[in-house]
């Protein structure tokens, strides 16, 4: 029985095989230097969408070139990145002075990219009249550990005397990092009588369901559910501004948009594969960084990224 | 209200709080499916089920997530397999009463309870690290056979307890060795029981995600595994995966796995059931 499931699974791979072998022939012609290899990425899930479509472009160019990729979250990642167990770490936030000790222990030297921008979405439900603007003085009376705000009256006095529903990612979430850095002004302070969601949709699904629910997350999460969700404006004293493709792009959604980063490993980027596919990850950057639901960075930055790594590649 | 009519209306509330529970328990799981396949069925088809990962949901497949599910199963079930029935055979039949016997016992008893994410920490440092298999297919299924071991000995030790004592006196009146007696009278009598157990604990272990996620099993893998040693991932982790993005389509692909997972759970039950059978009516 077992020996059977093995043996039609070995003969499924060699089909598949056969399969993929044939596909190559085709791109042999367009690209003479064809490189083999495998590449290791691991670490933040926020980042994941947009490696994933950078692999999945990279491979109809250099087929035989194995890209994987996990996404354990950034702290995780950053740990085997450490270890010299990945080649490349995803991570929605910048390396932590505890992770870059780790590294220098091991003598991993690294270099770090920015590959595109995130901006984190205020949302309410589609029924919530009231609400257009919140301050980040408001949102941060709103979050900080200890919270006396209950009603939404508690935070303006002519807004209705009802509870509010909070929804908010789970303390294991970059997002929940950066949100609480940028708002309260230290990571992880957060009040904890909030649904915590490991899966934004569950949030999504929740503010869609309650009159008085509000939440934050990724810029994605509301894109996808503009039907069911309503955006808010954020004002840090500046005015009120919409968090869009615009506005993140050029800073004026202040503070709640962050960068997103992949880090090399600088031994692994001196590998043909890898080097050639961090190339490739920002040439496209900007385009692919849309279909993941970012925002791509200014022309210069992404040229300064290579310059970067010409700079490695000619050492 | 004599006693006797008061004890017949006790057996009937018994009877219909006994059918509303054994309901409960079936409309969860109806509700639960029909949902699924309402969501999932539609984008079933030949492709979903060959097709690599991909960040447009309507391209992305499940064929590396499939694949890898089933490598673990055959691999994770060659290695749980012979360590548990030969430690429950060893424990039941030869281990002689007394302190350290009852150790063993709670120990064992108390490891099936063990929070999954624990083993994967331990795969980790142990298959992961010090042996330095890597996030390979090895050092999942090693992880996952630990995982199950307690079950498929606990398993083991009841079925083995259900063979009348006199089946093995017989036996050894007969000048059959104490091996003997193991291999051709006990072990044929209990193996329903034991491959009953073997099953559950094996289609346990194909839906377990967390522990898999902490050994470095990936998200996204463009290509089938062809030796233990490679690296891969698993229908669950593709599942989570998708269900947690943001695009709609991706969700439906999460249901349309979820019907594949399901669907090979089944059938691997279904398995079960038949070799059961089969084990018993050899055993009369």
């Amino acid at each position: 029985m077992k020996i059977n499931i093995i043996s039609v699974l070995t003969i499924g791979t060699g089909l598949l095989l056969a399969a993929c072998n044939s596909g190559q022939q085709n791109n042999a012609g367009i690209d003479n230097r064809e490189l083999s290899g495998a590449i290791q990425v691991d670490g933040s899930s926020t980042v994941y969408p947009m490696t994933e479509a950078v692999a999945e472009e990279f491979r109809t160019v250099q087929p035989k070139v194995n890209v994987t990729i996990g996404s354990s979250g950034s702290g995780a990642g950053f740990k085997k990145f450490a270890r010299g167990e990945t080649d490349i770490s995803n991570a929605s936030r910048a390396i932590k002075e505890k992770e870059v000790n780790a590294c220098r222990e091991n003598s991993i030297e690294y270099l770090e990219l920015r590959i595109a921008l995130d901006g984190i979405a205020i949302v309410v439900n589609k029924e919530n009249a009231w609400l257009k603007t919140i301050t980040t003085e408001e949102l941060k009376q709103l979050w900080e550990p200890n919270s006396r705000v209950r009603k939404w009256s508690d935070l303006r006095a002519e807004w209705p005397e009802e509870e509010i529903q909070l929804f908010g990612p789970s303390t294991a979430h970059g997002t929940y990092d950066f949100f609480t850095e940028e708002i309260i002004g230290e990571s992880g302070a957060s009040r904890s009588d909030y649904n915590a969601v490991s899966d934004y949709n569950v949030a999504v699904q929740g503010i869609a369901g309650n009159e008085n629910a509000m939440g934050y997350f990724g810029l994605a999460y509301y894109t996808e559910n503009k039907d069911k969700l309503k955006l808010i404006s954020v004002d840090n004293g500046n005015g009120a501004v919409f968090p869009s493709l615009k506005t993140v792009g050029d800073g004026t959604y202040t503070p709640l948009a962050r960068p997103l980063y992949i880090y090399i490993n600088k031994k692994s980027a001196k590998r043909k594969e890898v080097m050639e596919f961090v190339k490739f990850y920002i040439n496209n950057a900007a385009k692919l960084s849309k279909d993941a639901g970012y925002i791509p960075l200014s022309e210069t930055e992404y040229g300064n990224a290579l310059t970067q790594l010409n700079a490695i590649s000619i050492k | 209200m004599n006693n006797a009519a008061k004890n017949k209306l006790k057996d009937n509330l018994l009877k219909y709080f006994g059918i509303l529970c054994t309901l409960s328990g079936l409309i969860a799981l109806a509700i639960f499916i029909i949902d699924i396949l309402m969501d999932g069925l539609q984008r079933l088809d030949w492709e979903f089920i060959t097709s690599l990962p991909s960040r447009f949901p309507e391209k992305a497949g499940i064929l590396t997530a499939w694949t890898g599910t089933v490598w673990v199963f055959c691999l994770t079930a060659l290695i749980a397999i012979p360590i548990g029935v030969a430690a429950g055979v060893y424990l039941e039949e030869y281990n002689k009463k007394g302190a350290l016997a009852n150790l063993l016992e709670i120990n064992i008893a108390n490891l099936a309870g063990v929070p999954s994410i624990i083993y994967g920490i331990l795969g980790l440092e142990i298959f992961v690290r010090i042996l330095n298999l890597g996030g390979s297919l090895l050092a999942g299924s090693f992880t996952l056979a630990l995982l199950i071991l307690p079950i498929i000995i606990v398993a083991t030790r009841e079925a083995i307890r259900t063979v009348p004592k006199t089946i093995k006196e017989a036996s050894f009146a007969l000048g059959a060795t104490k091996w003997q007696t193991i291999s051709r009278q006990v072990l044929p009598a209990s193996a329903s029981g034991i491959i009953t157990g073997v099953i559950l604990a094996l289609s346990r272990a194909v839906g377990e995600t967390a522990p898999l996620i902490v050994i470095g099993a990936l998200a996204y893998v463009p290509f089938v595994a062809k030796t233990p040693m490679d690296e891969f991932t698993i229908l669950p982790i593709q599942i989570f995966n998708w269900v947690s993005r943001p695009q709609h389509g991706f969700i439906i692909n999460a249901a349309a796995a979820i019907i594949v997972l399901l669907g090979f759970v089944f059938i691997m039950n279904g398995v079960a059931v038949y070799i059961r059978n089969k084990a018993q009516r050899k055993g009369q």
